[in-house]
């Protein structure tokens, strides 16, 4: 989906953040964070792609709040899915911790996806070969979907060169959607400054791993 | 669906979350702090520097990290979530790699441990696709124009290190003094590694 999150090129964010030593927790509810959504999927009986779609879905402006703030959110959505809780129970658990005086919601009836795993990870195989080669022109699908995909939009519609056939995968398009895991061949797909910002770009090769149903061939 | 208009403080959220939870069996401090623990003190950049020095000193292992990155960094004891399938991008003196997400933060936890706060902000995940010059030169590093820049844009679960150049006048240099001197800048490719 073309979300907050597609980032690519995108301007008006600013500058950079300065580089520091300083610990992955800057405070200790961060960590929790980490955690309630390191687990999430386990506890929502979802996987890794409907976690990153649910951080997706995250409102733009609680997106832009912080990293650790869209994580958790996106933890909370995906457990909503799965009828684990509701958005009420944690309003409600916010306001008590708060110290008022405020009803306890219903718990919700859980309902959790029911879609074959072919295993751990994301790593797999497929009977039929890669259809494009080291080498091989390829032109990136118009494709514009209202679910997850991993094809970033920056680099729809472009045309670039397969640099490396990386390992099968499961597809992030279907498997967040728990349609399927339909695992697919992956490239590493290289395309030149230029033909993604123009003539006037800074000249640099960009490679991004992109899933075989995005690519066309060139010609 | 969470309402955009009620913003909660993101602490009070993670608490009202870990309590709802804990009182349904589903997490538990024990848990929560096993985790925090792991990715604070035993994963983290330190791996992946130990993975670079022994590459800098052997030529055995530097062959086999370029050529298959999970196998030679789990021959070190590394691996785990976000680290299925990791490839070790060489930096030369003509080519110099540089490591982005641009969808969300995806990063090598096995080697580097959990994203700095850069690696997920807006700025750096905008910029990096688009001006990736002009980024490092305000990370400080100034690269001559004849240094061709690679961008890798981490989209599928391929996970990328960057393996820095070794810096001149180590030649005598161990290799636990080598890993000491290897940051997780260098590591990303926003920074070369400094002579000591």
């Amino acid at each position: 989906m073309d979300g907050i999150h597609d980032m690519g090129g995108k301007r008006g964010f600013g500058q950079l953040e300065e580089p520091t030593d300083a610990p992955p927790f800057a405070e200790p509810w961060e960590g929790k964070a980490f955690v309630i959504g390191a687990l999430a999927a386990r506890i929502a009986g979802t996987n890794l792609h409907a976690f990153r779609h649910a951080i997706e879905r995250v409102p733009p402006s609680e997106y832009l709040v912080g990293y650790w703030n869209r994580w958790t959110i996106g933890a909370q959505i995906m457990m909503e899915d799965s009828g684990i809780i509701t958005d009420e129970q944690v309003r409600a658990r916010a306001a008590q911790l708060s110290g008022q005086d405020v009803p306890e919601p219903p718990a919700p009836e859980p309902h959790k996806p029911q879609m074959p795993s072919g295993g751990a990870g994301n790593l797999r195989s497929r009977d039929t070969p890669p259809a494009f080669a080291v080498g091989d022109e390829v032109r990136v699908a118009d494709l514009d979907p209202v679910g997850h995909t991993r094809l970033p939009r920056y680099v729809r519609r472009r045309a670039g060169t397969v640099t490396a056939i990386q390992p099968c995968q499961v597809f992030p398009d279907t498997a967040a959607h728990f349609v399927g895991e339909n695992p697919q061949h992956c490239y590493a797909v290289e395309f030149d400054s230029r033909e993604l910002w123009g003539a006037d770009a800074e000249p640099f090769r960009l490679s991004v791993d992109l899933f075989e149903p995005y690519l066309e061939p060139a010609k | 669906m969470t309402s955009p208009a009620e913003h909660i403080d993101p602490a009070l959220r993670v608490e009202a979350l870990a309590s709802l939870l804990a009182e349904r069996g589903l997490i538990d401090e024990a848990t929560i702090e096993n985790f925090v623990k792991t990715y604070e003190q035993s994963v983290g950049p330190m791996n992946g520097a130990k993975v670079v020095a022994k590459a800098w000193t052997d030529p055995e292992y530097r062959a086999r990290l370029l050529a298959d990155g999970t196998g030679a960094i789990a021959e070190l004891g590394f691996k785990g979530p976000q680290g299925e399938h990791i490839v070790a991008l060489e930096n030369t003196p003509t080519t110099h790699h540089v490591v982005v997400c641009t969808l969300c933060s995806c990063y090598p936890w096995p080697v580097l441990g959990l994203p700095p706060s850069w690696y997920k902000d807006p700025a750096y995940r905008s910029r990096m696709v688009r001006e990736p010059r002009r980024v490092l030169r305000e990370f400080g590093l100034d690269l001559d124009d004849s240094v061709e820049i690679a961008v890798h844009d981490s989209s599928s679960e391929v996970r990328y290190m960057v393996l820095p150049e070794r810096p001149a006048g180590t030649e005598d240099a161990t290799e636990e003094e080598l890993a000491a001197l290897v940051t997780r800048d260098a590591m990303v490719g926003v920074a070369n590694v400094a002579a000591p």
